[in-house]
């Protein structure tokens, strides 16, 4: 990790750990750095202000409630913010429980996005890579991801068999994956 | 490896959580098993994560920052105080004197085990936190009997008069012995209890001197001990303040094992 990395994760585990103690000024510490990108995400997957804001405020309370969640974010909290905020607003477009329990959900993602900037440059770079991917696999990794499709369902849309589906998706992964592969 | 191969697909949608029915069903099973494809999960989310911080929008509202430490404040002041105090002490009350001395046993041959770890450990922290807690909650469970500010009640029958009264608690294997005595007489001074070990073989072995407190009352906690000694029974004789290696006779008090 480079040292700019390393400052970004003990950063988050500081406020994490202030937090176990009641601190409330590191949640709001850790509100400033991600609210964003909860925000974003949410937002992109609901549609509506007023829904997203809510998913905002149930991850960051969720957050506090359980700070040993860190751990399941494997040292990078903005990426584990991102799922479990990308996790709630589906559950809550297709209107059902939670699939998994927060404490299982483990995520481990290459690059560190702490700093606002660091994380504007990634967000771009990741857009450019599916920009440049195959419009069916792009489109098969949105419906996944962001309307919370089911495999069955996405070919059910699309009109192509489920085995070519899940390589499909399979594939869309493993190309965001090379791309931050150093 | 073919069981892999077929479960890669899978996996990647299970990440998104886009699997379901039967393939989702037969993959958690799989995944209960395989450490390998647990990890490659992990990597998978990761991977999902990447579309979830390419989305851009617009900041939230300002009124959601306040909207969450308000909720936040709410709950850290309805939420009653962690202090696990209180249930201790009700269990503690349950417990007879059987289950209260081998609580006192371990706890003093922990502490005796602990003195150099404690040491070694000073640099790991939360090690260290820990260890530090266990320790204070077994010194908060020895508290009542250790204390010397701690109330000592003998029970017993009525229209007799309390009568010296000793229980030691031993622990062989960790040479540990806690020591509890009530209603001693007081001594002239210069003079001491002293505490044995009666062997089932050889000398009494010195189990520690001891003075009375203005109530009768006296512990001795974890005396240094030869290994592994067999105790047949305990006594007390009175000696010089100093202690004696051998017993002065008569002896006062005497019992052996339950």
């Amino acid at each position: 990790m480079s040292s700019l990395e390393r400052h970004g994760v003990s950063q988050d585990l500081a406020a994490v750990t202030a937090m176990k103690s009641g601190d409330q000024s590191a949640l709001a510490e850790l509100y400033d750095r991600y609210s964003s990108v909860v925000y974003a995400v949410a937002l992109r997957v609901l549609g509506d202000t007023g829904a997203a804001e809510d998913i905002l405020q149930e991850v960051f309370l969720q957050l506090w409630r359980n700070p040993s969640v860190f751990d399941a974010a494997r040292g990078n909290l903005g990426a584990w913010l991102a799922v479990i905020a990308r996790n709630r607003a589906i559950d809550a477009l297709r209107r059902r429980k939670p699939e998994t329990d927060i404490q299982d959900v483990i995520v481990s993602v290459a690059p560190d996005l702490a700093g606002e900037a660091d994380r504007s440059r990634a967000a771009e770079r990741i857009r450019g890579v599916l920009g440049a991917m195959p419009a069916p696999q792009r489109s098969a990794l949105e419906m996944a991801y962001f309307e919370g499709m089911s495999h069955s369902e996405i070919a059910g849309k699309t009109g192509e068999p489920l085995g070519t589906i899940k390589t499909r998706i399979r594939a869309g992964l493993m190309t965001l994956r090379k791309a931050f592969q150093t | 490896m073919t069981d892999h191969e077929q479960f890669a697909d899978d996996l990647a949608l299970y990440a998104l959580d886009a699997l379901t029915g039967e393939d989702r069903a037969k993959l958690e099973q799989h995944l209960a098993t395989c450490p390998a494809c647990k990890l490659e999960l992990e990597q998978l989310r990761g991977d999902g994560a990447l579309l979830a911080l390419s989305t851009m929008g617009p900041k939230p509202p300002l009124r959601s920052r306040q909207r969450l430490l308000e909720a936040v404040t709410k709950e850290t002041s309805a939420s009653p105080t962690p202090a696990s105090a209180t249930p201790r002490r009700s269990w503690w009350g349950f417990l007879g004197w059987a289950a209260t001395a081998a609580v006192i046993v371990f706890a003093a041959s922990l502490w005796k085990e602990n003195a150099a770890l404690r040491q070694s450990l000073a640099s790991s922290t939360s090690q260290a936190a820990q260890t530090t807690r266990e320790l204070e909650d077994l010194r908060r469970i020895a508290a009542p009997i250790i204390d010397p500010e701690a109330q000592r009640v003998t029970l017993v029958a009525l229209k007799t008069a309390p009568q010296p009264q000793g229980k030691a608690f031993y622990l062989r294997n960790r040479s540990s012995l806690v020591f509890v005595a009530n209603n001693m007489p007081t001594l002239p001074p210069q003079k001491a209890y002293e505490l044995w070990l009666i062997p089932s073989q050889g000398a009494p072995i010195p189990a520690g001197v001891f003075k009375p407190d203005a109530h009768g009352s006296a512990t001795v906690v974890n005396p240094p001990l030869p290994a592994g000694a067999a105790a047949k029974a305990f006594a007390i004789t009175v000696e010089n303040e100093s202690g004696s290696a051998t017993p002065t006779m008569p002896i006062l008090m005497m019992g052996a094992g339950e």
